[in-house]
């Protein structure tokens, strides 16, 4: 049975302007002990996807499945989900400082997680804090528990929050951009904090970010989404080394990378993120596209539907197999 | 922490001594500035039948000849020595600390307040309990379920508690409760705590939810703010991550977060009330200091005025610096700073 398994999720919010459908028809799977990456830029749906596993929306209407260790959790009992969250399902946030309350120390919020869900005295669940700041490589957690937020650095911050997800042992952990807010020195500390404690804790792990460098080393598999949804997924090494939807190429053709001449420009992809309240017909990335040409009209009033190409790896284009293979390996990877 | 708190209290005594040259300023400088002679200021402390030499020999006694700063100097030594005034034939003596003198009542005036002051301090220890309960409670549900039949109705009350005057709501419930109803005493009924507990909160229940009506209002609008933008933060999103009841996270992190100013307005509206709370002391009768302030300035007994002057302005020092101590508690990063 698979741990998670989300089938066909949609996320509406209805606002003054209409209806928002920030996820619309999302599906994927994620395995104990595997790392997923959600990858897309502001808007894609890739936060609010994972929000909405955690049951932490409150005015969207959610429809879909999502299944957790056997379990539905889309219009399962709240009190029951809350019950969950925390203990079995786990979630990071981007920004540290913001996340974490100002008023109340490291501690005090690690023991307040902790408590929740087990019935134990403050002090030992205060050992507990203590024992996992220090797993997560807080320097003296003797006295750094005692220690408000602000007077964290902010990878120290990331650290301690990671602290915090971890206490209960979760079985899933959610990081949603968990090193955006922090320099790039730091990021990848924390990257293998989360890769170390992962093999530890044997969590399956669904890492959210706009930046496919972050889930390169780390993710199992990689869900590429536009428009609220997903457009490409496979294995890791399928996604960088044989990609084969246009936005996926503009995603790497973005992408700064250290082994190339200075001189080479980045290659942006042209355009600004599709509304979500008129998503555009038929393939949503269609006015950003490039090759949408190569297709005829269909790219403008049909919605393409993942299609398997072989090796798990699924693709959401009308391009033919033809076609996007002569464009990746003559247009797109040569220039990388 | 300890610096904090030494510069805070460094600074309440600061302004302690700011307070004594500005309320001397209004009261002995200004009418001079105003054209009034020493003879006119000593005028009010002689009988209206009084002849010029005699005036002017009055204000040679008070001092008011004197130079100004004399005069500051013999104000300010009062209160921490107590002053002699001969005001004819004999010599009067105000212990120290001496906030004046009455020639009108014949008495010093402190006595008088520390006899007012329990009256204030019932009147307004009540009323925020309640509007306090109320306000918060109000603003923190207001919030919870914005653009509710809830919201609109208590927020509406709200607007009219803010806008409606005291004598205005007072009179109402007085006419309505006490004289139309008779379920509550009429005004002027003070009863202390120390003879009957009971009966004094029975004579004070009017005023209170008078009092709480008005700023409860005002304190029901600033919590529901305060809540919306705390509701929206990044942490009561982490709070309910981690699996934590609403109740807990609407109340020890919303409202935990939203109660700084809060706090802030509380001190200093309690502090205010302390120096009497004017408007509804004179609508209920009640004994307290603002009545007697109103009733000092009807009879131009300066010194009365002055001294409930001096009592009510370091009340609000006074709540102004337990806001800046109570600021450390409450918010962690400010005790760096």
């Amino acid at each position: 049975m698979t741990f998670l398994d989300v089938r066909d999720l949609r996320v509406h919010f209805p606002t003054d302007d209409g209806l928002v459908r920030s996820v619309d028809g999302l599906s994927y799977r994620l395995e104990r002990g595997k790392t997923l990456g959600i990858v897309g830029e502001s808007g894609s749906g890739k936060s609010v996807s994972s929000l909405a596993v955690l049951g932490l929306h409150k005015r969207a209407r959610i429809s879909g499945e999502i299944w957790l260790d056997g379990e539905e959790l889309v219009g399962a009992d709240e009190e029951h989900v809350r019950g969950l969250r925390g203990k079995k399902m786990a979630m990071i946030f981007q920004d540290p400082l913001s996340a974490m309350h100002p008023y109340y120390t490291v501690g005090q919020q690690i023991v307040e997680a902790y408590r929740i869900h087990h019935r134990v005295s403050k002090a030992v669940a205060r050992k507990h804090a203590i024992e996992m700041l220090d797993r997560v490589g807080i320097p003296q957690p003797n006295s750094r528990v005692d220690d408000y937020p602000h007077q964290f650095s902010g990878g120290m911050r990331q650290r301690a929050m990671i602290a915090m997800a971890l206490s209960c042992d979760p079985e899933l952990l959610i990081a949603d951009e968990p090193t955006t807010a922090l320099d790039v020195t730091v990021q990848a500390q924390i990257l293998d904090l989360i890769r170390d404690l992962q093999r530890e804790f044997g969590s399956a792990v669904v890492i959210i970010t706009h930046d496919l460098g972050v889930v390169a080393e780390l993710a199992d598999d990689i869900l590429v989404m536009y428009g609220g949804r997903c457009v490409e997924n496979g294995p890791s090494t399928e996604i960088f080394d044989n990609p084969q939807h246009p936005y996926t190429w503009g995603l790497l053709g973005s992408m700064p990378r250290l082994d190339r001449e200075r001189s080479e420009r980045l290659m942006p992809i042209k355009g600004t993120p599709p509304s979500l309240i008129n998503v555009p017909s038929g393939c949503a990335f269609h006015p950003r596209c490039a090759y949408a040409e190569l297709v005829g009209g269909a790219c403008g009033y049909e919605v393409p539907q993942l299609r398997e190409v072989g090796g798990g790896h699924q693709v959401a284009c009308h391009l033919s197999q033809e076609q996007r293979h002569r464009v990746w390996h003559t247009e797109i990877e040569p220039n990388l | 922490m300890a610096t904090y708190i030494v510069r805070r209290l460094i600074g309440a005594v600061l302004l302690l001594f700011v307070v004594s040259i500005v309320t001397f300023t209004i009261f002995f400088l200004v009418p001079r500035l105003g054209g009034a002679t020493a003879d006119d200021l000593a005028s009010r402390y002689v009988g209206k039948t009084a002849g010029a030499e005699q005036i002017h020999q009055m204000a040679v006694k008070l001092g008011f000849t004197d130079p100004l700063w004399v005069q500051y100097g013999r104000f300010v030594g009062g209160l921490f020595v107590g002053a002699d005034y001969s005001t004819g034939p004999t010599t009067v003596h105000c212990p120290a600390p001496c906030f004046g003198y009455s020639f009108i009542t014949q008495n010093p005036v402190l006595p008088d307040l520390l006899d007012r002051l329990p009256v204030t301090l019932s009147l307004a220890a009540g009323g925020a309990v309640i509007w306090l309960l109320f306000g918060v409670a109000t603003g923190v549900l207001s919030a919870l379920r914005k653009g509710s039949v809830f919201d609109r109705a208590a927020m509406s009350v709200a607007l009219a508690g803010v806008s409606l005057p005291i004598f205005f709501t007072g009179l109402l419930s007085l006419s309505i409760f006490s004289y139309g109803l008779g379920i509550t005493p009429p005004g002027g009924s003070y009863v202390p705590f120390t003879e009957n507990p009971l009966q004094w909160a029975y004579s004070l229940i009017l005023p209170w939810i008078t009092l709480a009506f008005l700023y409860a209002a005002g304190y029901a609008r600033l919590t529901r703010a305060g809540m919306l933008e705390t509701m929206n933060e990044d942490y009561i999103r982490t709070a309910r991550a981690k699996g934590l009841p609403e109740r807990t996270v609407v109340v020890k992190h919303g409202l935990r977060a939203a109660l700084t100013p809060i706090v802030t307005i509380f001190g200093l509206d309690l502090g205010l009330l302390l120096g009497g709370a004017v408007l509804t002391e004179s609508t209920f009768s009640l004994p307290g200091l603002g009545k007697y302030a109103v009733d000092a300035i009807v009879n131009n007994d300066l010194p009365k005025v002055l001294g409930v002057t001096l009592v009510a302005a370091a009340f609000i020092v006074f709540a102004n610096l337990v806001v800046d101590l109570l600021y450390a508690v409450i918010d962690p990063r400010v005790r760096v700073a």
